[in-house]
């Protein structure tokens, strides 16, 4: 059997009495993408923010092919390969496309190379209008493509995007989408989403959390026909 | 490209600048002047040190004068044993970089927040002053050093030739050392700007978070700038004790701490070459409101501040290069506009949002 390229065994993290993540067996195998979904405070983002380091676990581990980095620092488990789009993007507002794309490619190459690489994601997600604009100034959805580039310049072997297509028109989650098949091709992604029709685009497996742990896993028409699902989840946001 | 030629002729002028006025003020200003000038340059690299770590780091010190008066402190007291300046400026340049690199890993690494790194780099100075304060009377000595406790410490010798304790430099001597020194540090600090080390260190400033996500270590880029920060103004306190032959507890004082602050608000702490204005301003206009006896000098300070805070927030040279020279442009663009249709965009983005992305 082959290594996972992410596995947690019994994952657990509580803020003081709230259970945010609990008991979670986690697994992904390389080159997949995985869709995350569940109610507001199912304890995806927790989630990712254990994966990434942001918050260590209250019990259990996580390894990344094979490796424990249940203890590394947030910047070392970057350095491993894992990359991530926060909810809300976290970008270096202050400095131009091209400069953030700079940092984020200076990581691991040098020279010429750095250039190269962020013209080839400055016209991988179309930035090219506004590269030499600060970010700060740019609108929602252009953000969240910049925070997508920073992640691809790093080259990651994993990349967890957390709600990427919020905020953005139609037209924005559309490309979105074809953005993250895209980027599937070359690299293993879990997606965190809220929007439905945007999951079904691009969903082949989908968990379910559910108040901190996994209600099941499964293919898109298996998730989105059972019933468990459909009232922790899909009921709620058809009645909202 | 056009950027990068503009950045460097910015630069390149300043360099100019500072290497002019260091050969032609010893002949153009009288020693009064010139000592006075020498003093302005003291107070640049001491700005400039800030910045650095202020305006580029985005570390918040606001007890800079912690490391100012240490460096000063730390000169005076060598020299005096040591009996020839050469050694006692290294020393003045390592002592605060050591305490700026203990202060800086117990603050970075345990991931203080911005505010209590301003309270504890406040509080070290005020501990300092007291310290330093308190020890009138012959029991206080380092060696051969009296420490003299709030009346300081008087004749201490000048900076001499490097290992000829005789000889050493007179004021015009002293005055082309010191702008020597703040050239120095006005390049290497744009030096390092460039590098890596340099971009990641405004991207900390940025966002600390993203800066890890992409694998650098964020605490490691504050606590090597810290230190950068804290040697630079222990040369600026070496050169101030060296400059006046004296140095006392005040060099640790909040108000020298909030001087600095106050310098770089004025010039712009986001830029190298404000903070340096800011500071020659700033220290100017003190001492000429101190001829007089009408106003206060600490009412206008006060007053001076409170205008940039409302009014320039971001200092002088950030408001010239961004506001004012794209308004200059706006005016001739009529002419210009064939010739030069993308003048301006530097440093007024104009985000261009022709059509769908």
């Amino acid at each position: 059997m082959t290594t996972p390229l992410i596995e947690t065994r019994a994952l657990s993290r509580h803020f003081g009495g709230v259970q945010a993540v609990r008991n979670v067996d986690f697994t992904l195998a390389e080159g997949e993408l995985r869709c995350l979904i569940g109610p507001n405070g199912a304890g995806k983002s927790t989630f990712f923010k254990l994966i990434t380091g942001q918050v260590k676990p209250s019990s259990g581990t996580v390894k990344f092919r094979g490796i424990d980095i249940t203890t590394l620092q947030a910047h070392q488990i970057a350095r491993l390969g894992i990359g991530i789009k926060t909810q809300v993007p976290s970008v270096f507002d202050g400095l131009s496309v091209r400069d953030n794309l700079w940092i984020a490619a200076a990581r691991h190459k040098k020279g010429k190379a750095i250039a190269r690489a962020v013209e080839a994601q400055v016209e991988r997600l179309l930035l090219g209008a506004f590269a030499d604009s600060a970010v700060g100034q740019l609108a929602h959805g252009q953000r969240q493509w910049v925070e997508l580039g920073l992640v691809l310049c790093g080259e990651p072997n994993l990349i967890l995007l957390d709600e990427p297509a919020a905020g953005m028109t139609e037209e924005e989650r559309e490309r979105t989408a074809e953005l993250i098949q895209d980027v599937n091709r070359d690299h293993p992604l879990i997606v965190v989403e809220h929007d439905m029709s945007f999951i079904r685009r691009i969903a082949r497996r989908i968990t379910v959390f559910d108040r901190g742990a996994i209600l099941m896993e499964g293919d898109v028409e298996e998730v989105f026909g059972n019933q468990a699902v459909r009232d922790v989840y899909l009921g709620k946001q058809a009645a909202a | 490209m056009i950027r990068l030629v503009r950045s460097n002729v910015g630069i390149a002028a300043a360099g100019l600048l500072g290497l002019a006025l260091l050969i032609g003020l010893p002949f153009a200003l009288d020693t009064y002047s010139l000592l006075q000038a020498t003093l302005y340059v003291v107070f640049s690299i001491l700005a400039l040190s800030l910045a650095f770590i202020w305006g580029y780091g985005g570390i918040l010190c606001f007890g800079h004068s912690a490391f100012f008066g240490l460096g000063a402190y730390a000169y005076a007291v060598a020299v005096i044993n040591i009996g020839e300046s050469t050694l006692p400026v290294l020393i003045a340049l390592t002592l605060p970089a050591l305490l700026a690199a203990a202060l800086g890993y117990f603050m970075f690494y345990a991931r203080i927040s911005d505010v209590y790194v301003g309270v504890i780099t406040l509080t070290v100075t005020l501990i300092l002053y007291n310290v330093v304060n308190s020890t009138a009377g012959p029991q206080y000595h380092i060696g051969e050093a009296m420490l003299g406790g709030f009346n300081g410490m008087p004749n201490v010798p000048s900076l001499n030739i490097p290992f000829e304790p005789d000889d050493t430099l007179d004021p015009e001597g002293m005055f082309v050392v010191c702008m020597a020194a703040l050239l120095i540090v006005y390049l290497g600090l744009h030096a390092v700007l460039r590098t890596r080390f340099g971009r990641v260190l405004v991207a900390v400033r940025e966002n600390e978070q993203r800066v890890e996500f992409l694998g650098y270590d964020a605490r490691l880029h504050k606590l090597v700038a810290f230190s950068i920060g804290g040697a630079l103004a222990g040369l600026a306190g070496c050169l101030f004790t060296a400059w006046g032959n004296f140095v006392s507890p005040t060099a640790f004082s909040v108000v020298q701490s909030a001087q600095i602050i106050i310098w770089l608000m004025v010039g712009g702490a986001g830029t190298l070459v404000g903070p340096v204005i800011g500071a020659i301003a700033i220290s100017w206009l003190t001492v000429e409101i101190g001829t007089q006896q009408v106003v206060n000098a600490n009412m206008v300070l006060g007053a001076v501040l409170l205008v940039f805070v409302l009014l320039v927030p971001k200092g002088v040279v950030p408001m010239a290069t961004e506001r004012l020279l794209p308004w200059l442009r706006s005016l001739r663009r009529p002419m210009q506009a064939i010739r030069a249709p993308q003048l301006g965009s530097e440093t007024a983005p104009q985000v261009a949002r022709g059509g769908k992305a």
